[in-house]
């Protein structure tokens, strides 16, 4: 069996069982886009907690399973309607930015599309270009979506400090697909019970549009998700018939391409393989 | 009822960047997915029909897009479920007012 990765997931939600179910099925890292919490939190010290569990608790308990834990840090679109206490988080990410395991700024996005969470997505993309952080990008769901997705490309495509290649656009369905990859952005299938892609659908997805620029996540959150869904879609890729290579280059090599962009990035050492020769691709422990 | 000699699939789907199931294999390995599916729909149809009230609900907006997904399924275009989320979505207005970059 070979490892995976799972590019978003909200592990503070999660139980350390989840970790160890995880590792069994060789998840190798995780990356853990701040998000709602279940709850709209009233103040930017809770923001401030929250973004302290993201870049310090939840790698350490990651590591005990010797899944690599890293993060996104953002106000998300839920919470992003109330736009003064949006600005307040957002003075406050800078000071975690360097954090080891902090990739970018995520999930930003849209939720209900309207004119606030534009106001607040675009200061994000004006923090972002700061410092040419990566950006993960959370599009809306169900009928909001394609909306919704048309107008955050909109968006991007209006700001000309943004690259392409530096930004992945998150829970693509059939219909939005297109929309991110002929932008020339990455783009990320969430594999979630009802309201998102199934597994099936999401290798429908990858027989028509290739496998380049694009991953498979679980969004393993509060709602009923399954932190497994991954490896679920690994084996509807082998029940296709897919070969190795291409299902590798979908839940391995593609996000660990898209993170390594990342200002932070650290290479991963190299881990001794059967046959004494260095395979750093299946490196998996610590930072 | 006889089934309407109609194509549910599509001999000229468009060219694959990966080699799809040959339709055979996936007839074989799909059927009872697709016949639970179609199921759970017209189950969901029988139990909203046998409630009180479900006259009234014969024109509310999400019964006729069930209907019009179902005509979807009818067709014969390859990109079925692009077309029955499109029929979900809300529309997009090319012209809405956008922020500004703080350049
Ligand atoms: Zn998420």
């Amino acid at each position: 069996m070979s490892f995976y990765i799972d590019p978003h997931i909200h592990m503070i939600s999660r139980t350390t069982d989840d970790y160890q179910r995880m590792a069994y099925a060789q998840c190798a890292a995780v990356s853990e886009p701040a998000f709602w919490a279940g709850f709209d939190r009233g103040t930017a010290a809770g923001f401030h907690d929250y973004f302290r569990s993201l870049t310090d608790f939840e790698p350490r308990r990651a590591a005990q399973f010797h899944i690599r834990h890293y993060c996104w840090l953002c106000i998300n679109a839920k919470e992003a309607e109330n736009v003064t206490l949006s600005r307040e988080v957002i003075a406050m990410i800078p000071e975690f930015l360097h954090m080891p395991n902090v990739l970018g700024i995520g999930e930003i996005g849209l939720n209900k599309n309207t004119r606030n969470e534009a106001t607040v997505f675009q200061e994000h993309l004006d923090l972002a270009a700061k410092t040419d952080e990566l950006i993960l990008i959370h599009t809306p769901h169900l009928e909001d979506k394609y909306k919704g997705t048309r107008m955050i490309v909109d968006m991007l495509k209006n700001d000309p400090r943004v690259k392409p290649h530096r930004v992945c656009i998150d829970h693509v369905e059939e219909h939005t697909v297109r929309l991110a990859l002929d932008g020339g952005f990455w783009c990320g299938m969430t594999l979630y019970p009802t309201t998102k892609c199934t597994p099936a659908r999401a290798v429908d997805i990858i027989e028509m549009v290739g496998t380049d620029r694009i991953m498979a996540n679980s969004a393993g959150d509060w709602g009923k998700s399954d932190p497994l869904a991954v490896p679920e879609f690994i084996q509807e890729m082998k029940r296709r018939g897919h070969s190795e290579a291409d299902i590798r280059k979908v839940v391995y090599d593609n996000p660990l391409a898209f993170w390594r962009q990342a200002n932070n990035w650290k290479e991963w050492p190299p881990e001794p393989s059967r046959n004494g020769t260095a395979t750093p691709q299946t490196a998996k422990a610590g930072y | 009822m006889p089934l309407k000699k109609r194509s549910l699939t599509r001999a000229t789907y468009p060219l694959a960047t990966m080699t799809p199931l040959p339709a055979a294999r996936a007839l074989d390995q799909y059927f009872l997915d697709a016949r639970s599916r179609l199921l759970d729909v017209a189950a969901i149809l029988d139990r909203v029909g046998r409630g009180g009230g479900a006259e009234a609900t014969v024109a509310d907006p999400r019964m006729t897009r069930i209907r019009a997904a179902i005509e979807i399924l009818l067709g014969d275009n390859p990109n079925r479920a692009e077309q029955i989320q499109k029929l979900f979505s809300l529309e997009y207005d090319a012209g809405w007012v956008r922020p500004q970059p703080r350049l």
